[in-house]
């Protein structure tokens, strides 16, 4: 089901004009923000489809860069949000490109944070609600609904079920999972959609694990998501 | 949740003997793994920000960024307060009170997304002119607002709530079954009744197109969320008479679905086409593009 509960369809509670360009874009924003590790000092952001013509009418620019800065989608600041970023010294580009085949709102993010970098593209599926489809090259799938754990790892036999062990000895519930990998032996990337909040202690764990090179937590509700 | 189509739901809720926002309440504590207070909680607080954005949208100024829309509520109000409407005091009132939600939506207020930020004038237009007719409480209100949302997560997995998606019908049209089935249930109807208000009120909407001037939530948005509140009252009142929708609601939702696969890209919020595309749709997009956008 793409829409899992009551409040996916009632809310989210927003600041206008749409929910699809404005309070999802605000979302899709956060959600880049959690993945890049905090607030980036270079962002480009491309947007395709309905996205790329309409987004300066709906005020997606200003959704997806207070997203950027942290806002939630019924923060006032999101109709100054891109004043406010260029005042935090945020270097901030917009553009648009053709994505055929692809959800008609979709935004590409490249942002850049000291030496950290990430490449992500989400879609705003309605009603506020998002899906991210890429990260850093890696093909994945999540509605940043839920505590959300990206995991950066070696594809190696046992890794899946030593970062599930984990969790489940945390009493922490897998609601979905996602794995893909560049290659055979290669890199890969684990996406684990979490019933219940995950602790510090717990991403240090999975981030002790030989085979893992990098932990991340997307949280949207919850400030500590933050990094 | 445990069903995934408005016979299911209604089945259901027949069996547990139950109102449609009474059992979406259970089964969101159930797949939320929150406390029914926090659940209805969270549900109450959203209707205290329709409440408001009632009063601001019908009192206060409304001026849309782009400077295109605002104060037609107002306008209405004022109206209304002569007498003598075509539609009488309670219709134009949940007319007014849509128009209001819009606008303060346009102009970058804070709303409800119901199911969309596009069709968020809709549900508040309903409840809160039914609410002060009738002089219902605000835990039965929000009790309602559940049934509309367990209407609304059907519509949304089966078909789409969105106009880049499947149109205006998907949004707009989605905002009427959703407010009809739970005023329905308000007035006292079974959870068959309730369904065949949404069918009813679906079937007027299909085919409609999402072709925002400029790209806008504004026009003609605004004015479909003031009709679209006057069309959910209808259904209501023929589902409550015993008027039934023959093609059964889910297999409306499914035409919904069809019709909106098959909108071309122009008439699904790209401002490519429709309204959009007149020659004065294109003047206002090109003195708009001239500003950045934004007045």
């Amino acid at each position: 089901m793409r829409f899992k509960d009551v409040f996916s369809i009632m809310g989210p509670s927003m600041i206008g004009p749409s929910s699809s360009h404005t309070a999802g874009a605000a979302r899709l924003g956060l959600t880049a923000r959690q993945a890049l590790g905090g607030q980036p000092d270079e962002a480009d952001i491309i947007f395709s489809g309905s996205f790329a013509e309409t987004y300066m009418g709906h005020g997606t620019d200003l959704a997806v860069t207070a997203g950027l800065l942290g806002c939630a989608p019924d923060d006032e600041r999101i109709r100054d949000s891109i004043a406010l970023a260029e005042a935090a010294g945020m270097e901030l580009r917009f553009g648009t490109e053709l994505r055929p085949g692809g959800h008609p709102n979709t935004v590409r993010f490249e942002l850049r944070k000291g030496e950290q970098a990430l490449t992500m593209v989400g879609c705003s599926i309605g009603g506020g609600n998002v899906e991210i489809v890429g990260v850093d090259g890696f093909d994945v799938k999540f509605g940043a609904d839920c505590p959300t754990l990206l995991v950066n790892h070696q594809d190696m036999a046992g890794t899946v079920a030593a970062m599930a062990l984990i969790v489940g000895r945390a009493n922490l519930n897998i609601r979905a999972m996602d794995v893909d990998r560049q290659s055979r032996s290669g890199r890969a990337l684990t996406v684990m959609e979490m019933d219940q909040a995950v602790s510090a202690e717990v991403r240090r764990e999975l981030q002790a694990l030989p085979q893992v090179e990098r932990v991340r937590l997307i949280h949207l509700n919850e400030e500590e998501g933050q990094e | 949740m445990r069903f995934a189509t408005l016979a299911e739901l209604s089945a259901q809720c027949r069996e547990a003997d139950m109102t449609i926002g009474r059992y979406m309440i259970e089964e969101q504590v159930r797949e939320s793994d929150q406390t029914e207070e926090t659940v209805v909680g969270q549900m109450a607080s959203y209707y205290q920000i329709m409440k408001e954005a009632v009063r601001k949208g019908t009192t206060e100024e409304t001026k849309s960024r782009s400077g295109l829309t605002g104060g037609d509520a107002k306008r209405v109000m004022e109206y209304r307060a002569l007498g003598g409407t075509a539609l009488g005091g309670e219709a134009s009132a949940a007319l007014a009170y849509a128009l209001g939600v819009s606008e303060v939506n346009a102009s970058m207020g804070r709303i409800i997304a119901t199911p969309t930020a596009g069709s968020c004038g809709i549900i508040p237009g309903v409840f809160v002119s039914t609410q002060e007719r009738f002089g219902w409480s605000d835990d039965k209100m929000v009790e309602a607002l559940f049934a509309a949302g367990a209407i609304g997560y059907v519509i949304a997995n089966q078909s789409f709530i969105s106009g880049a998606e499947g149109g205006c019908q998907a949004e707009v049209g989605s905002a009427v079954g959703m407010a009809a089935g739970a005023l329905t249930e308000l007035r006292g109807g079974t959870p068959e009744h309730a369904v065949h208000a949404v069918g009813l009120a679906l079937k007027n909407s299909l085919g409609l197109i999402c072709d925002p001037v400029g790209g806008l939530v504004e026009i003609p948005c605004i004015v479909r969320n003031g009709f679209g509140a006057v069309t959910a009252l209808a259904a209501a009142d023929m589902a409550l008479a015993g008027v039934r929708s023959v093609i059964p609601s889910d297999e409306v939702i499914g035409v919904m679905k069809d019709i909106g696969a098959a909108m071309p890209e122009a008439h699904r919020e790209t401002a490519k086409g429709g309204l959009a595309q007149t020659p004065t749709g294109k003047a206002i997009l090109s003195d708009l593009r001239k500003k950045g956008g934004r007045s």
